[in-house]
């Protein structure tokens, strides 16, 4: 194990201390918010994902299956632009294999469902019943093996002719694991292995990735990311209508597996993020906006199960980055409730300057260009719109990096992304 | 709604308070037990709507309740639909005739169909294309179904410029004059609207039925 280490070390590309000055200032504006002080000036983060496709020329399809012409397209980008932090681009985007190796049934992307220059799409599908909620809450692991993991992915059917393990014992353990010899499953096992391998490859590239551009001077900002344990069973598990029914129909088991899901959703986040060498964890959050459900829902359901959560990982080191989508106007004040200088907030369509109000003593904060604005205005409008931000939250004390409302919209022109970042140095000194 | 049996105000009432178990229990007795008029119960269940409705725009109510009072009104009609022996002229007249898709290139469908039912629990006909919906698609749909209004759904910001093209090509094909052409989803706002040519966006499906009476002349 040490061996390889040690190769993987001596491969990574060499710093020059030109590049390594140039990373610890980008990075240092990004903590300085963290830790609530005032950066030397507002740091400016880059989060494409289908723009690099627009950016590169290059086919939707084509940035998902070619790991090293997206590396190269992503390089070129944040060279470009040279933001302060930069997304994990070759992760988030060139996972066309690895969906494929695995049979992910969870999302159509070019060339599985929809066209080879369109974006990969989730499905909202109920992959867990109203009956099963049982099921899960008595043995997650066994839901995974037996139901869940074969509903999502064609790699894994199979799988849940293994034995059903807990009670195996003595000679009925030795006789269980006769089903390995199935044929059923030693194809799904051969399935998930050459799917893992693909993964692995896909990850190497990442690294890489990542690697080369901090030995040019530039700091991802985060590897790891999170979901909240309401999200996690709202969106991949019972599907959006039938969550929301579940408000009604199935409280009590709704908060025994939000609590439950709080428990091993920190365990993997924490064990993740504390292998990466960023500490910054990226939790994209879907079901906290003020319209999907009333703050006494909102106080009762969602919140306490995350903040839970977010409490873990500040315990264990790690800085969690919520992406709090849509509007969470009405929620700004529930989760302010959480130790100062420890996160950060990221705001797609809520009132920044309402949240710097709420939240400027608490958190660092990130966003919000608007989406309609960055994909179909002009310059000009961008520049107002980073003034904006600038003047009256980053010069009012807000510890603010400046970024798009949920990244970098897919069709955003060259120009707005050029006076994006312009605009941000220029009114961010 | 006026002159309600004190049975009919309590169907009302637990439909309109989230009771679903007593709501449907009462309104299987009434429709299977007591032979009550199934045009009858549906009248209450929309009744039962305009107060849900109204609680969702005064920020009582939020998403879930619009779900579940869908979920509990779609059972009764299921129930109540199959008793129906109505005689010509019985059935609500429609206010209007709502054209609904989600654009090309964008899969999502839980708003739209949340709008559709909010749009059919309000007395209009609707027809839902479905998603990833091609601009020739509304050409025809508009040409076959003559539609008062044509509701275009996108959750993606892809959906901005689909949403540009479809508005276009039927404005292409001289049927921009017949019909008013509203815009929804997560990324939508006024600078989507001016940008596409619709003549309005909504932020939720209260909003969309709002727009939809204005339209057809209803008082709000």
């Amino acid at each position: 194990m040490s061996i390889t280490l040690e190769i993987a070390e001596a491969d990574k590309p060499v710093q020059t201390p030109e590049a390594k000055a140039a990373y610890d200032a980008r990075w240092q504006r990004v903590m300085d918010c963290v830790n609530l002080k005032t950066p030397d000036r507002m740091p400016i983060g880059m989060h494409p994902t289908f723009w690099l496709a627009k950016y590169g020329n290059v086919t939707c399809k084509e940035l998902m299956y070619d790991y090293d012409g997206t590396a190269n397209i992503a390089e070129r980008a944040i060279r470009e632009f040279e933001p302060d932090v930069h997304s994990p681009m070759v992760l988030g985007t060139a996972n066309g294999r690895s969906l494929e190796a695995i049979g992910f049934k969870q999302v159509k992307w070019p060339g599985h469902g929809v066209g080879d220059d369109q974006p990969y799409q989730y499905l909202d599908r109920e992959y867990m019943k109203a009956d099963e909620f049982d099921d899960f809450l008595f043995d997650p692991t066994g839901f995974y093996l037996q139901k869940y993991l074969p509903r999502v992915a064609s790699a894994f059917e199979g799988i849940e002719d293994l034995p059903v393990f807990p009670g195996l014992h003595y000679f009925r353990l030795v006789a269980g694991i006769r089903n390995f010899a199935k044929p059923s499953v030693k194809q799904a096992l051969t399935n998930i292995i050459h799917a893992a391998e693909e993964v692995d490859r896909h990850s190497m590239a990442h690294v890489n990735f990542t690697d080369r551009m901090t030995a040019l001077g530039y700091p991802v900002s985060y590897t790891t990311t999170g979901v909240s344990p309401y999200d996690f069973i709202a969106d991949y598990f019972r599907g959006a209508t039938n969550m929301m029914k579940d408000l009604f129909r199935n409280k009590d088991k709704l908060l025994a597996i939000l609590d439950k899901a709080c428990v091993f959703l920190s365990r993997m986040i924490i064990k993740a993020g504390q292998a990466s060498p960023c500490p910054i964890v990226f939790i994209p959050i879907h079901w906290a906006p003020d319209p999907f459900m009333s703050p006494k829902q909102f106080e009762t359901y969602w919140w306490p199960s995350f903040r839970k959560m977010l409490m873990n990982l500040i315990d264990a080191g790690l800085i969690p980055m919520p992406m709090w989508e849509a509007d969470c106007t009405k929620r700004l004040e529930t989760i302010a409730d959480i130790p100062a200088g420890k996160c950060i907030y990221w705001f797609e369509r809520t009132d920044m300057v309402r949240a710097f109000e709420v939240l400027g003593d608490r958190v660092a904060l990130r966003g919000n260009l608007s989406p309609s604005m960055m994909t179909t205005g002009n310059p000009a409008e961008v520049d107002a719109a980073v003034r904006h931000l600038a003047e009256n939250v980053f010069h009012k004390g807000g510890k603010l990096i400046l970024d798009c409302a949920f990244g970098l919209p897919d069709e955003t022109p060259m120009e707005n992304v050029r006076a994006m970042f312009d605009a941000g140095r220029k009114y961010g000194a | 709604m006026e002159d309600m049996t004190d049975q009919e105000q309590q169907l009302v009432d637990w439909l309109a308070d989230m009771m679903e178990d007593e709501a449907l229990e009462l309104a299987k007795r009434m429709l299977l037990e007591e032979g009550a008029s199934p045009l009858r119960v549906l009248e209450l269940c929309r009744a039962a709507m305009d107060v849900v409705g109204k609680r969702f725009e005064e920020g009582e109510y939020f998403l879930p309740e619009l779900v579940l009072a869908g979920e509990m009104l779609e059972t009764i009609s299921a129930i109540a639909k199959p008793l129906i022996k109505s005689a010509p002229g019985e059935e609500p007249k429609k206010l209007g005739r709502v054209l609904i898709g989600t654009v090309h290139g964008d899969l999502h469908d839980i708003g739209k169909n949340i709008v559709s039912f909010m749009l059919d629990i309000n007395n209009f006909d609707v027809k839902d294309i479905g998603i990833d919906v091609p601009v020739q698609n509304f050409i025809d749909e508009i040409n076959a179904y003559n539609p008062d209004v044509v509701g275009l759904s996108g959750f993606l910001t892809l959906a901005f410029d689909s949403m540009k093209e479809t508005i276009e090509a039927i404005n292409q094909a001289g049927l921009r004059d017949r019909v008013k052409i509203m815009i929804g989803g997560g990324q939508i706002d006024e600078t989507v609207r001016a940008y596409t040519g619709a003549d309005a966006f909504g932020v939720n499906a209260v909003e969309a039925v709002a727009l939809c009476r204005g339209w057809t002349g209803v008082a709000a």
